[in-house]
């Protein structure tokens, strides 16, 4: 048990699962709109601690799509975490064993891996454990008030809502952005590459969780070649 | 609905599970290589900016609002201010500029 690491965690994760409260409110309010119980939204929001990917599972449930076509998607939506995950496995203590991987992983969020990240040197578990112990009731407990409360809430306040998960994304680039040009480059390419997607006629016809992915690849990959993070052993954000 | 919905749920957590777990429980060794090493670590910037944009724009009910909302957010973001703040911030700049508009 490492307190400190713990304790650094939980301070980290009180924002994220703030955030992730009003982002699991809206998906409580399209999930209980969709057909779905309180219970079946929760139950999700519990077992998939992911954004992007419960959205586009609660389209499938409400056209009755295959069960791998549910599948498909969430891998590529989520394919994302397995970079994340493959770069979380290099800043974690070179020590910890294998239980703790496993329940590490399944808290592998967009921004709880972009505070470990950005952690100097090398990551306990029990760091992502307290900001896992924010940010999962945050999520869990905003899909219960969304599903309960949906049906009251007005247009206009959902409407102002679903932009909260984007500024939360933004938090976390811009300011690493502010700081290192290969990062601001890499935000500015991304979003030009997936802008490309969106009016390109052809590459219109691509779906969004591939867009993620294939400009994802295409951006890093590029920085990786271009701009080589320089060696800094143990610090460096990676 | 003719499926299961926590058929489909055991499929969504399952899928997703396994791609969080498995490069973290298999990969065990330092990746040295330093265009990999480079890679991983532009990977999320890459990632949250192609989520975020252009999606942000058509987030809410009208384009212009979503606009103000990035805007407000961007700025925000700038001034270094936390995940919520900024997140609370996009949500009023869109609530606000949503009252506005109807008068133009």
């Amino acid at each position: 048990m490492d307190g400190e690491s713990f304790k650094k965690g939980l301070k980290d994760g009180i924002p994220i699962g703030l955030g992730y409260f009003a982002v699991a409110f809206t998906f409580g309010i399209v999930a209980v709109s969709g057909g779905l119980s309180t219970w079946q939204a929760v139950l999700i929001s519990l077992t998939n601690l992911t954004s992007a990917g419960q959205f586009a599972g609660l389209e499938i449930i409400a056209s009755a799509g295959s069960y791998w076509e549910m599948a498909l998607t969430q891998l590529i939506i989520n394919l994302r975490y397995c970079l994340m995950s493959f770069s979380l496995s290099q800043k974690m203590q070179r020590d910890v064993p294998g239980a703790h991987r496993y329940l590490v992983a399944f808290g592998i969020t967009d921004e709880i891996f972009g505070v470990s990240a950005s952690q100097p040197g090398k990551i306990s578990p029990f760091y992502n454990y307290g900001a896992m112990c924010a940010a999962i009731p945050g999520w869990t407990l905003g899909t219960l008030a969304g599903a309960v409360s949906g049906s009251l809430l007005p247009a206009f306040m959902v409407s102002a809502l679903s932009v909260a998960i984007y500024g939360m994304f933004l938090a976390v680039i811009i300011p690493a952005a502010k700081k290192e040009r290969a990062v601001l480059g890499v935000v500015l390419g991304a979003m030009a590459v997936s802008s490309l997607f969106e009016v390109v006629p052809v590459l219109k016809k691509v779906s969004s969780g591939f867009v993620i992915i294939i400009t994802t690849v295409l951006v890093a990959g590029a920085a990786a070649y271009f701009c080589p993070v320089e060696e800094k052993e143990d610090t460096d954000g990676a | 609905m003719a499926h299961n919905v926590y058929i489909y749920i055991l499929v969504m957590a399952g899928v997703t599970y396994l791609i969080r777990m498995l490069p973290m429980a298999l990969i065990r060794r330092e990746i040295t290589s330093p265009y990999i090493k480079s890679f991983l670590y532009y990977v999320p910037y890459a990632c949250l900016a192609a989520m975020t944009f252009p999606a942000i724009l058509s987030a809410t009910e009208s384009i212009i609002s979503a606009a103000a909302g990035f805007a407000a957010a961007l700025a925000a973001a700038y001034k270094e201010k936390s995940l919520i703040t900024v997140a609370l911030v996009a949500c009023c700049a869109v609530f606000i500029v949503e009252r506005i508009l109807p008068f133009f």
